[in-house]
Parts: C-alpha cells; structure tokens; sequence
C-alpha cells in the first residue's frame, strides 16, 4: 500500500503510441495544471516507450514541470504487464498523490492494473475532477484538498463525486473530450527526469500479430457546430437531409447510439456515454430523444436547437430553441432559410 | 485438448430502462423499481466460453458474487449451457468497490480449475471496466480486454482479436489467460427448452433457507435431494475463500463515495420556435447574427 503523501506530485499518464501522442494526455494536463497549482505541488508526465524523441517538450509547452521518461525497446509497444510494472515501480518510488489516464481503451486496460498492484482506490471515467473536502459526519475527521473524482452513475442518470482518503495514490481515468485542450506555450519547459525500467521479456506476455488502426474519418470534437440525428429520423434515407444541412452549415455529423445501432450511420458518428463526448458552439439535435447516455455527451454545447415531435421528448429540457414538429418539414426549412442568408 | 473456462457474471439492474417511475422525488435511483438483469456484456462473455467449449471439449463454470439473488443469473447461465455455478454470497461482500470485488473473486477463481477467465468488458450499472484487469493483476494472469473475435485455440495458446476504439489488434496469449468481451464479440445463445425445465428448479443453499422461513419445508433433506440431481448451486462464503477481511467489503475498499447527484437538465434562456417557415427563418436569422452561423 502506498501511504498518504501530501507534497506527491500531480501526475498525468502520457499516451502514445508509434511516438505519436494522443490528445486525451494532453487534454489532462490542463486539468492536471489546475489541480496541481490548487495543491501547491509539480505537475508531471509520465512517458513510456522507445525513441520518444521530441515528447517530453511538447508536454512541457502544454503544461508538465516535469517529464518522467522511461526508454526501454520491450517497451515500444503497449501492454498491460510491462507498463504496469514500469509504473508500478514509479509510483511506489515517488509517491504521487493523484495520478490520471486517459479512459481510452488503453488507459483503460492499464489503469486498473496498476490499481490493483498499488491496492489503491480507482475511479472510471471521470467526467470532471476538482479539490475539495470531506467530513465523516460519525467521527467528524475531516480530510482537506482531497480528489474529488465526479463522474456518471447508473447508466448516466446520477452523477457520483467519489474519493479516497486512506490509501493513495487517488487514480483516474478521465472521459476523452470532457476536458478543453490547453494551448501550447512554446517558452514553457518541463524537467526530463530519466528512470530506468526494470522489465524482461517475462512481461510481454502478448504477442502482438497484427494490428490495423483507422484514422478518424469523422471529426466530433473539434466541429463548431454539429448536426446529429437518433432514432426518431427514422431511417437512412431520411439521415440524407440532415447530412445536407450539415454540408450547408460546415457542420459535422453526429448520432446517438440508438441511430447507429439502427445501421442509419456508422459507428464513427456516435455522441454520447459510448461515443464522443462533444462541446461545439451549435448542436443541432433532430429525432432525439435525449436519453441520458446520450445527453451526457453533448449537455456541454453553447447552444442547442432541438427539434422533435413529441412535446414530452427530454432534449427539450437543456434546448435553447425548441422545436415541436416532424423534422422531415423542419429540416428542409432550415436548409432553404440557411441558403438564403449565408 | 479440452479447456476449463470459468465465465464472470453479475446481476444488474436495468439502467437503461430507466423511467420516471424508476426515479425518486429527490432525482436518486429507486434500484427497486428496475428489473434485474443479467450484465449485457457477461451474456457474450458465458457465449465465447461456450463456443470454446463447443469447439474445443472442457467445461464452462458460471460464477457472481452477490445477493442470494443473484442465482438467477446462474440459473439463465445453466440454461443456456454452463456446466456448473457458484454463487460467491456473504454479508462481509457488502459495500466492495472494484478493489476488493476483484479481490474476492480472484480468491474463488482460485478454488477452481482455470485455463481461461472470461467477463464481460464492463456492468452497466458503474460502467468501469476494472474487475477484469484486476482480477488478471491479482492472479498473476495476462489480460486479453475488449475482445471482439476468438480466433484460435491451440499448443496452449489463445489468439484473439480485441477492439482498439480506432481499429484492432490480434493477440496471442499462452493460457491461463483472463478475458474481457464486448458485445460486438458474438449473438448469445437462446435459453434451451431442455436445460430449462431442468434448471429451473435449481437453487442456491441460501434460497433453501429462504425457503424455510415461509414453508415447513425440511431443508437439509431438499438441499441433499437437489444435489443428487445435480440442482445445488455451489455456494461459497469469505471463510470458504480463506479471504483476508481487511481486503474484502467496506475495509477493502479504497474509494468511497463523497456525494451522489441526480442529473437536472436545464437549459440557460430557451425558447420555442414555430415549426413554419417564419419561425424557423428568424431562428436562424438569431444565430447569423450573433455568429453562432458564419
């Protein structure tokens, strides 16, 4: 176990892969900087692989004071054993006292193990983290600048604040996209700090055969504005008019999970708990429901117009414009409306 | 060759069934008033193992940890073609975050014969996707997480293909191995007619007792006509397990929870908009002129 330490540092897990990092760590140290500065203690990335080459900077110019840099060749590519055992040994030698990953299929596969090796307390897909207090109201004991790990509950109809006193480090993962991305400050330079990690080939035990990786074709999280559609657009024939408004709007295409499942759009397209979690200046929702699964992925937009048929639809909650009405008439109005004034 | 495959399951409530009835005044979950299920996930990873065993020979054991209760998961996991069920039940389990559930658990893995580990990716009550990765760390074991597609099974060897979110990847693991499924993995089996008549009648000691209370029942005597005809479910408590209590339940259990919320949706200034050609008209003519549309 892994005692309580008030001066660890705030540390956030550096994914890459191919010596390609992914947005999610990034995302994290802007969230890690606010953390780590309410704290009092050094914000750190820890960086794993072989031939990192210009990583550790670039995570400086987004906000890391410091870089723990592990090389090894068993550690070109990711597996659980190898980089629980390298961050293992990490943590126990530094004692952190927050350490956050990224909840990507990754982070996800890697966080749990070292939780369980540390025996210490793991949150999952944490959609928002802050500092706060705790009081156990039998004793009165209370615990100052404690991790609050907030995330949805019970299929994303409650949100729990959960933390951990007793047994440290406090570990998260964190949803991708949840988080705005810092800008890069290219004076900013973070301290690259060495450690050697003690692995054989005993901790591979994965033998990789192939892998394909798809570039995203869909971009949801950096779109300003965004047309998405569920259920309620009935079919793929009618998806037409919404990728048409889209087009006119430079928008991206979304969808719910339900719209997806249904075979209207791919996968790629999906918002929400099991999708992309987006935050664009305009959402457009038609034949959305607005399930919680659902919701909780886009609740974030600037502005959202809903449009629906059924008065009682929950969209209509968090819609700035409603719109009551079949969509197959709505749609083309606001295509024509949009052609004439833009 | 022939492989022992022991299948994870757990009882859930139907989250995504949630319906105002489902929700109390306060906007907390009435856990009540949600039907229990068997984990979406856990369904596909009990159907991997017993296409493995289809494929292969060797012997599928269905296990939760839970309420009494729960055995009817273990029950449905009969039905549809595990060989053996054990029920992990005790009032110590209680409170256990993923932590200690994982300890838990790795202690009655422990009690069985084991080449391949299977459970779902993840409940659909938390959503965490943690007791599989940890159960692997806790037994030593490699983990296989977000298996889509069982390739291959041989020299004591798995092969399978595991989802990236972007793309792929095909692993290959020397067993006793531990693996997570994911829905996209297989369509599960239907509950079979003949297993079910069958079945249907087994019980977990801790429902005989149940049984007890409301009937004059003799319940020594219908636990041992149950086992007889192969209808015990095996039903394991923490002393059973030889579990270290301060790993275990509410001592166990690193995180806690601070706080809970309901959701409330809300929008900040909302109007509505005639569905007619005026109305939409002026709406977007709103979000042109504050830049919302360039």
């Amino acid at each position: 176990m892994i005692e309580v330490n008030k001066a660890g540092e705030v540390w956030v897990f550096a994914e890459q892969h191919s010596g390609r990092l992914e947005d999610t760590p990034i995302e994290l140290l802007s969230k890690g900087r606010e953390l780590a500065d309410q704290l009092g203690v050094k914000l750190a990335a820890i960086l794993l692989g072989n031939g990192i080459d210009d990583m550790p900077d670039r995570l400086g110019h987004y906000g890391a004071d410091k870089v723990y840099v592990a090389e090894h060749p068993l550690l070109e590519h990711y597996q659980a054993n190898s980089y629980t055992k390298v961050i293992y040994d990490l943590i126990h030698k530094h004692k952190p006292q927050v350490v956050l990953f990224g909840a990507t299929p990754c982070g996800r596969d890697l966080a749990p193990r070292i939780a369980s090796a540390a025996k210490a307390g793991l949150t999952a897909d944490c959609t928002d983290l802050q500092i706060g207090r705790h009081e156990i109201k039998k004793t009165g004991q209370v615990y100052d600048n404690l991790l609050f790990q907030i995330r949805p509950a019970f299929g994303g109809n409650i949100i729990a604040t959960i933390i951990n006193y007793d047994r440290w480090p406090q570990m998260a993962t964190v949803r991708e996209g949840v988080m705005p991305m810092p800008e890069a400050n290219g004076t900013r330079k973070a301290v690259i700090v060495k450690e050697t990690a003690h692995i054989s080939s005993e901790d591979l035990p994965l033998e990789i055969i192939g892998q394909h990786i798809e570039e995203k074709k869909v971009n949801l999280k950096g779109a300003r504005i965004i047309v998405a559609g569920g259920a309620g657009v009935g079919s793929k024939d009618n998806f037409k008019t919404l990728w048409d408004l889209a087009h006119c709007l430079g928008a991206s295409l979304g969808a719910t999970r339900a719209a997806v499942d249904l075979g209207f759009v791919d996968h790629d397209h999906q918002i929400g708990q099991t999708g992309t979690t987006v935050r664009p200046s305009l959402y457009i929702a038609a034949g959305i429901s607005g399930a919680v699964q659902h919701i909780s992925g886009m609740s974030d937009s600037q502005k959202i117009i809903a449009i629906n048929n059924d008065p009682n639809a929950p969209i209509f909650k968090i819609a700035n414009y409603r719109i009551l009405g079949d969509l197959k008439e709505v749609l083309p109005k606001m295509i024509s409306a949009i052609k004439e004034k833009v | 060759m022939a492989y022992n495959c022991v299948v994870l399951v757990k009882q859930v409530p139907d989250t995504k069934r949630i319906t105002g009835e489902a929700m109390n005044e306060d906007g907390t979950v009435n856990r009540g008033a949600l039907p229990a299920i068997f984990n979406p996930e856990d369904l596909n990873a009990l159907e991997l193992a017993l296409d493995i065993k289809d494929k292969f020979g060797g012997t599928v054991t269905a296990m939760t940890m839970g309420l009494p209760s729960a055995s009817a998961v273990l029950r449905e996991s009969l039905y549809r073609g595990a060989d053996d069920a054990v029920l992990v039940t005790d009032r110590r389990c209680a409170a256990s975050d993923t932590l200690a559930t994982s300890y838990i658990l790795s202690c009655a893995v422990r009690k069985l014969k084991c080449d391949i580990l299977l459970c779902g990716r993840q409940a659909i009550d938390g959503d965490t996707a943690q007791v599989g990765p940890q159960i692997a760390e806790k037994l030593g074991l490699p983990q296989i997480t977000y298996v889509e597609d069982l390739i291959d099974i041989s020299d004591g060897a798995i092969t399978v293909r595991r989802g990236l979110g972007n793309g792929w990847q095909e692993v290959k693991a020397k067993l006793p191995v531990v693996l997570t499924v994911l829905d996209e993995a297989n369509e599960p089996r239907v509950c079979a007619g003949k297993r079910l008549m069958k079945y249907k009648k087994a019980l977990s000691p801790a429902e005989i007792q149940a049984m007890g209370k409301d009937t004059d029942i003799d319940t020594d005597a219908y636990s041992k006509e149950l086992e007889e005809k192969g209808l015990l479910i095996k039903q394991w408590d923490l002393d059973f397990l030889e579990a270290d209590m301060q790993w275990c339940g509410r001592d166990g259990s690193p995180t806690k929870v601070h706080r809970i919320q309901s959701v409330v949706l809300a929008a900040k200034g909302s109007k509505d908009v005639e569905a007619t050609t005026e109305g939409i008209t002026a709406m977007v003519h709103d979000l042109i002129e504050e830049n919302t549309i360039a």
